[in-house]
């Protein structure tokens, strides 16, 4: 029973990472349609945010702090420049705009071989964060439990701003009928650099995070891009809920086929599993139902 | 009020719009008629600015607004009705008005007028667009465009494909704004009669020309049936 509880913390730790790294994607891609191959740039940038805060903030817990809002406001940045500057021009054009991004993810990662050199670099976690809790046998890794609970924050605050503001109204309008929102009175241009920024912003939190499980390279984000794509396909684009259970769902498929196997055959697995059930249910574990998509 | 001057649009390399001249009389209603394919959304679209023409100018109230973006128009009294009842289909029908209420000082007084117009709109106020009948929806995107307070309403067939008992309601709702001052109409329409009891000009284009326009009036239905019978 320990082992079953231990492995679904595992699991759910797993899924928090994947949430906070889908995130941002689920506005950017899911929300806009943009494949923005440079998302994992901006989580890089937001963990060498980090990295700087911490050479110039000694108190680990204090400059993890900072870290938070300012890793959102640079890769929030990163985000609406490349928005401004390349993706606006191109979004009757997918293929263009992924390649486009993916140089300019390129871009990105030179730049931090140039400014922090190739070897990767470490950060130094809250004395608060590096131990763990025991509960009845099982282990919570203290660092894993901020994670999670970060994971839920960025979630409660995205689903707050998406329903209950007038930019979340503005950008779910602007989604779904471009030229019904600008004959409406929205602009809806600006509208999209604001979706990019929060959605890049989200990447450099999930940066932020990812500081504090494992090491900070120029190539860190690539890792991670591929796992924030299948999340958002597979809970439906566009659906916050559906990237949520994905997110969850994966993980703890992924922690489950670790423990009885390998990490790589786990990690097949879990790709034959996305595969098979894509080939079944292509839209995604949700979809919204109307009348009419006019 | 609006000039539309010796317009020239379309779509790629197709032209569609062939130096179309249109004028809505300030505080009055301008119909546009013509078969389908004729150009009349074309019209309306170059109108609000979702379609840059490729000649001639837009002036409202003597100001080039040509090249403004849709927004803009809207923030300088325009507002439009699109063909097809449109909504934002995932947004509830309160929503749907609170959005373009949204930063505008008088946003909530101006949602209760448009439900005052709509009451229906009022029961319908959490369900989702999408999930509204025809008719419905094209109450809320009446409703919609009027919270901007608009000086010039730009509709695009508002009676088409809409149940026969809705139909009679927006009928009458157009007319009741179109005689109430300080708005313009520019309308284009299939209903001949509806158009015509509205109208105080009307114009008839057929593939993307005026052919043919006059004083609106229900006296001048039976010219216009005639010249549309062609």
């Amino acid at each position: 029973m320990t082992v079953i509880l231990n492995q679904s913390f595992t699991g759910i730790s797993i899924g928090a990472v994947l949430l906070l790294i889908a995130l941002g994607l689920t506005l950017t891609f899911g929300q806009m349609g943009v494949i923005n191959m440079a998302h994992g740039e901006f989580i890089m940038a937001g963990a060498y945010t980090t990295y700087v805060l911490q050479q110039s903030i000694s108190a680990a817990g204090l400059s993890l702090l900072v870290a938070l809002p300012l890793a959102f406001l640079v890769a929030g940045t990163l985000g609406a420049l490349l928005e401004w500057l390349l993706i606006r021009r191109l979004y009757t054009r997918p293929l263009d705009t992924l390649l486009v991004t993916w140089g300019f993810s390129l871009m990105l990662q030179q730049l931090a071989r140039d400014i922090f050199g190739a070897p990767n670099v470490q950060t130094r976690a809250p004395d608060l964060l590096t131990g763990h809790i025991s509960v009845g046998g099982v282990t919570f890794a203290n660092s894993r439990l901020f994670i999670l609970g970060l994971a839920l924050l960025c979630v409660l605050g995205l689903t707050l701003v998406l329903r209950l503001t007038p930019l979340g109204r503005r950008i779910r309008a602007v989604v779904q009928n471009r030229d019904l929102a600008e004959v409406s009175g929205i602009a809806s241009e600006r509208v999209d650099r604001t979706t990019f920024f929060i959605g890049s912003g989200l990447a450099g939190v999930a940066g932020v995070a990812l500081t504090l499980v494992g090491p900070i390279g120029p190539t860190m984000g690539t890792n991670y891009i591929v796992d924030a794509f299948l999340v958002v396909v597979v809970g439906g684009i566009g659906q916050l809920k559906g990237s949520v259970i994905t997110a969850f769902v994966l993980g703890v498929l992924q922690a489950v086929l670790e423990y009885s196997t390998t990490i790589s055959v786990a990690k097949v697995a879990v790709l034959v599993a996305i595969v098979a059930f894509l080939q079944w249910r292509p839209q995604g574990l949700y979809t919204l139902r109307t009348r009419s998509l006019a | 009020m609006l000039e539309i001057t010796d317009v020239r649009a379309g779509y790629d390399r197709s032209s569609v719009l062939h130096d179309v001249t249109v004028a809505v009389p300030k505080d009055g209603v301008a119909a546009v008629l013509g078969h389908n394919g004729a150009g009349k959304s074309t019209l309306l679209r170059v109108a609000m600015g979702l379609l840059r023409p490729k000649g001639g100018r837009v002036l409202l109230d003597g100001e080039d607004i040509t090249r403004l973006a849709p927004h803009q128009r809207v923030a300088r009294g325009m507002a439009y009705v699109p063909q097809g009842q449109q909504s934002f289909p995932h947004l509830t029908t309160a929503e749907n008005l609170q959005l373009v209420a949204d930063g505008r000082s008088n946003g909530k007084e101006a949602v209760a007028e448009a439900l005052d117009l709509f009451p229906v709109l009022r029961e319908l106020s959490g369900r989702r667009a999408g999930l509204l009948s025809g008719g419905q929806r094209q109450q809320l995107a009446i409703a919609r465009a009027l919270i901007t307070s608009p000086r010039l309403l730009l509709l695009d067939e508002p009676t088409e494909g809409i149940q026969p008992s809705v139909v009679a309601e927006i009928e009458e709702t157009v007319l009741a704004l179109s005689r109430r001052g300080g708005l313009s109409v520019l309308l284009v329409e299939q209903h001949v009669g509806f158009a015509m009891r509205a109208a105080q000009r009307y114009y008839i284009l057929e593939a993307g020309r005026v052919t043919s326009s006059g004083e609106g009036g229900a006296q001048a239905e039976g010219a216009v049936r005639e010249a549309l019978s062609v």
